[in-house]
């Protein structure tokens, strides 16, 4: 009877919404809007990232928007600040993206140290932080995976905190699972892992660990097959979820027989 | 009259109000813009005037992770 409450109850919370997902996407580095749809809907996300940039003057009228495809009726729309090395420019993404989609406040918020390993500047993104939540905003943090660094910003009033396993794109997994397992059991607010993510055993140990949630993009956008590996990643998610409120079997320095010795006829 | 467009300097004539902008420039559907780096709400695009001069951006959401 336990067993099947917490399975059933078990929805992630996040700024006072209640999702069954916990694959958040990206919408980046797909071959055409269509190919993102379909990867989208097999992944199950129901949050799902987009980026804020200018407009192209004078090219193509008829070309879909990517929030056609992807409605912020359907889908809860989490816009980044991918691109940003600096504070003020996260903060005016934020103010922009707050304007386009008509008030709404959840953003995740990353500000960038360099380009070639895309490592978050953790200065800048606290003063970004401290300056977006006064003004509001509901921020979901892009962080490295120290845990004294994810706990100040949970203090500071981010409503949830995203360490990365490897860098943006990279593809290597959780480089450190000790100390996300740590950022884990010290959070009052979800943890997320997002950036570095390769493959669905990679998603699946960020859930045995006990995060809340795995956001990705190349994982499944770079797939020679992007379709399934959403939904490859649907599934690696829900596995390693129930894997954790199942509670693992402790290991062992030595064997432990399966079968008993009583009756052996030899 | 001169302006900035999304970095660009570009002339217009008989442009008015931001509305009169995106008309010229055939840009339709969820759009953010700034002029001179504030934000000017959707509901002011009818109204809000646009002087020569001014640098305007114009945002919308791309695929991004």
């Amino acid at each position: 009877m336990n067993e099947q409450k917490s399975a059933a109850d078990d929805k992630l919370v996040i700024g006072g919404r209640t999702y069954t997902s916990r694959l958040l996407v990206g919408t980046g580095k797909y071959k055409n809007l269509e190919q993102t749809g379909r990867a989208i809907a097999a992944s199950g996300a129901e949050i799902v990232t987009v980026a804020i940039r200018r407009t192209n003057i004078g090219q193509n009228k008829d070309e879909p928007n990517l929030l056609d495809v992807i409605s912020p009726e359907k889908y809860t729309i989490l816009p980044n600040t991918a691109g940003c090395y600096d504070a003020d420019s996260a903060i005016r993404t934020c103010q922009l993206a707050r304007e386009l989609l008509d008030g709404r406040a959840l953003i995740k918020l990353e500000v960038l140290g360099d380009p070639k390993t895309l490592y978050p500047d953790t200065p800048a993104t606290l003063k970004a932080a401290e300056k977006l939540i006064a003004d509001g905003f509901e921020v979901m943090v892009y962080t490295n995976d120290d845990p004294i660094m994810a706990k100040r910003f949970e203090e500071m009033g981010c409503i949830a905190v995203m360490p990365l396993a490897a860098p943006i794109g990279s593809g290597l997994g959780i480089r450190n699972p000790y100390n996300i397992r740590t950022i884990v059991e010290n959070a009052g607010v979800p943890i997320l892992v997002d950036a570095g993510v390769g493959t669905a055993s990679d998603a699946t140990i960020a859930m045995e660990l006990g995060c809340d949630g795995v956001l990705m993009n190349t994982a499944i956008a770079e797939a020679k097959n992007p379709v399934l590996m959403a939904s490859a990643m649907k599934k690696a998610i829900e596995a390693g979820r129930e894997a954790f409120l199942a509670g693992r079997m402790p290991r062992r320095a030595y064997a432990s027989a399966s079968s008993p010795i009583d009756g052996s006829f030899f | 009259m001169q302006i900035t467009v999304n970095g660009k300097t570009c002339t217009f004539e008989q442009i008015v109000t931001i509305q009169d902008l995106l008309d010229k420039l055939q840009l339709t559907g969820r759009l953010a813009i700034e002029v001179n780096r504030e934000i000017i709400p959707r509901s002011l695009f009818s109204t809000h005037a646009i002087h020569a001069g001014d640098a305007v951006e114009i945002v919308h959401a791309i695929g991004g992770g």
